[in-house]
């Protein structure tokens, strides 16, 4: 049975599409058979964050206007033989995003894949709206910062009421992805700690992912975070966020908040 | 720099966290009374337009929340010349 998550935010640029190619690697690490679905019409940029951007050839909008087939749009990644990519359109109008033909897509990819995991576009528009219409389960990716917490809080609200599932008076899962996260200067007073964006937002936390080079180093190199290096801290973190994901008991961890002395003298020079 | 700011202690998180909370609080609650109010607004002028003509831009309808009661302020502004449009 195929599991639809929407990775979502309302705010731009907290991690959505760096949260959905990591995710979605590890999950196909796991040997789960995976689908990345890219929702950004003219603003695509998942194909980039996995290394396909070269290869793309037909796109979500082509399938849904039946220019192509779902399976010539699917590109197979290089690194791992399970996990897939359904890029959106750069050039086509967002306009011809229907929700029939996305529901028809991802009734498609339900039959083919363990797992399809939709990058939701920014915004609370059609675009996020049809990200988030067919999900069982969301990712809801929020810096500990003050207007991503207000904007996931309204995206709760949405998913609460504008998917399926709300329509149906069923409840859809939600999740917390507490993304970019500094322990040390949460330590300090200067940043929302995760108890605090738990408590205001309420919704289970499914990971914390440290604010780290390396997940700009991956996507520099059109990798996902969970497969450029294996034992840096954000990948252990996506990596263990997959892992609940599939309902497995990962104990839950601060990553990078053991520092020695000479780091926390460092740190706070740096700062 | 870092040394001033080392002695001069100004957490900022419990700020945020603050005030996160007080405009979720009111933010949340203004989600399910904005239909509420614009409901009651179109009602309002359904009823207004029964017996004098009224511009719907002239209609203003605001829930204030407060914690023991709220209020409604409608505010409507008629024309002029009502006596006329009424007769006629």
């Amino acid at each position: 049975m195929a599991k639809t998550i929407v990775v979502t935010s309302g705010k731009g640029g907290v991690g959505k599409t760096t949260s959905t190619a990591a995710l979605g690697a590890a999950l196909a690490q796991r040997g789960e058979k995976v689908a990345v679905v890219d929702f950004d019409v003219g603003l695509r940029n998942l194909d980039l964050v996995m290394g396909a951007e070269r290869r793309v050839v037909f796109d979500l909008i082509n399938v849904v206007q039946g220019d192509a087939k779902l399976p010539q749009a699917l590109i197979r990644d290089k690194r791992c033989d399970n996990l897939f990519l359904l890029p959106a359109s750069q050039t086509r109008d967002k306009d011809n995003l229907t929700a029939e033909g996305v529901e028809k897509v991802m009734d498609e990819l339900r039959k083919d894949f363990d797992w399809i995991v939709c990058d939701s576009p920014a915004g609370i528009e059609r675009g996020a709206t049809l990200a988030m219409r067919h999900a069982d389960v969301a990712v809801v990716v929020t810096n500990p910062e003050v207007s991503s917490v207000r904007d996931s809080d309204r995206i709760i609200g949405l998913l609460d009421s504008k998917t399926a599932k709300a329509e149906n008076g069923e409840r859809i899962e939600k999740h917390l992805l507490l993304t970019r996260y500094d322990p040390n200067r949460a330590n300090r007073g200067d940043m929302l700690k995760v108890e605090d964006v738990l408590e205001i937002l309420s919704i289970p936390l499914l990971g914390i992912i440290p604010e780290s080079l390396e997940v700009l180093r991956a996507s520099n190199l059109g990798t996902p975070v969970t497969m450029s290096d294996n034992n840096s801290a954000p990948s252990i973190a996506y990596s263990n966020a997959a892992k609940r994901l599939c309902g497995e008991d990962v104990p839950m961890s601060i990553p990078g908040e053991k520092r020695g002395l000479f780091g926390k003298f460092f740190n706070r020079r740096a700062a | 720099m870092s040394l001033f700011s080392f002695f001069q202690k100004r957490n900022t998180a419990p700020a945020a966290r603050e005030r996160l909370q007080i405009l979720l609080a009111h933010e949340r609650t203004n989600g399910e009374h904005s239909d509420l109010v614009n409901l009651l607004r179109e009602e309002i002028i359904q009823v207004i337009a029964r017996h004098v003509k009224v511009d719907g831009e002239k209609v203003a309808v605001k829930m204030d929340k407060g914690d023991q009661f709220s209020t409604l302020e409608v505010d409507i502004e008629l024309p002029a010349d009502l006596e006329r449009k009424k007769a006629a």
